[in-house]
């Protein structure tokens, strides 16, 4: 009965992860300018990325393993906001406005 | 169950190397490239439960790391590349959101 719970619980947590990913991916793509796409992928770097490695932690139990991925989840919530701000404060320096309407690219009109 | 999480990372991958491979600026690749680390970490993650290793959570900690410093160091480097040329332009000069390829 723990098992089926457990195992139900992980699929729906690994599958709202891959979703997660899935809709990143797109909006990194075709997202017009480069802060929206950043925001687009932070959508994955956190919120897909703790889901999955939930899903796979229930899977898992109370081994060394799950220890690992936590140690991974960790690592990834505390350095993708760092990598994140340090991307967005080197594009605002090298003069690349925080404009949505204005400021798209050439390659796909606003 | 984590064939559909393979391929969906998979699909999530090739959609980070084609934003890397167009991005106009410079940033959108880095972007990109930051975005495809992180994919490889879950992927990893995910394999070594699909194919029953548990040793390939080593080598997806090992890669986190690296990731992030690499992502960091590039950033620095541009980031120091853009703060001398605003530095030689001077300040009478204005940048107009013109960025480099």
């Amino acid at each position: 009965m723990m098992e089926i719970v457990l195992n139900v619980l992980s699929w729906i947590l690994l599958s709202a992860g891959g979703v997660f990913v899935l809709i990143g991916g797109i909006g990194a793509l075709r997202m017009p300018n480069l802060y929206t796409r950043m925001h687009a992928a932070s959508v994955t770097d956190t919120m897909g990325a703790a889901l999955v490695l939930l899903g796979v932690m229930l899977q898992a139990g109370l081994t060394l393993a799950s220890i690992k991925l936590g140690a991974i989840l960790l690592f990834l919530l505390i350095t993708s906001p760092t990598a994140s701000y340090a991307l967005a404060s080197a594009a605002l320096l090298a003069g690349i406005k925080p404009d949505a309407g204005r400021a798209a690219d050439e390659t796909r009109g606003p | 169950m984590y064939y559909a999480v393979t391929i969906a990372l998979l699909v999530t991958m090739a959609l980070a190397l084609a934003r890397a491979l167009m991005g106009p600026t410079v940033y959108d690749r880095v972007l990109a490239v930051n975005m495809f680390g992180t994919k490889t970490v879950l992927l990893f993650s995910v394999i070594a439960f699909l194919s029953g290793r548990p040793d390939f959570l080593d080598l997806a900690l090992a890669y986190a790391l690296i990731n992030f410093i690499g992502v960091l160091a590039v950033l620095e480097f541009f980031r120091s590349r853009a703060a001398k040329r605003v530095a030689e332009e001077g300040e009478n000069s204005p940048r107009d959101g013109a960025a480099e390829r």
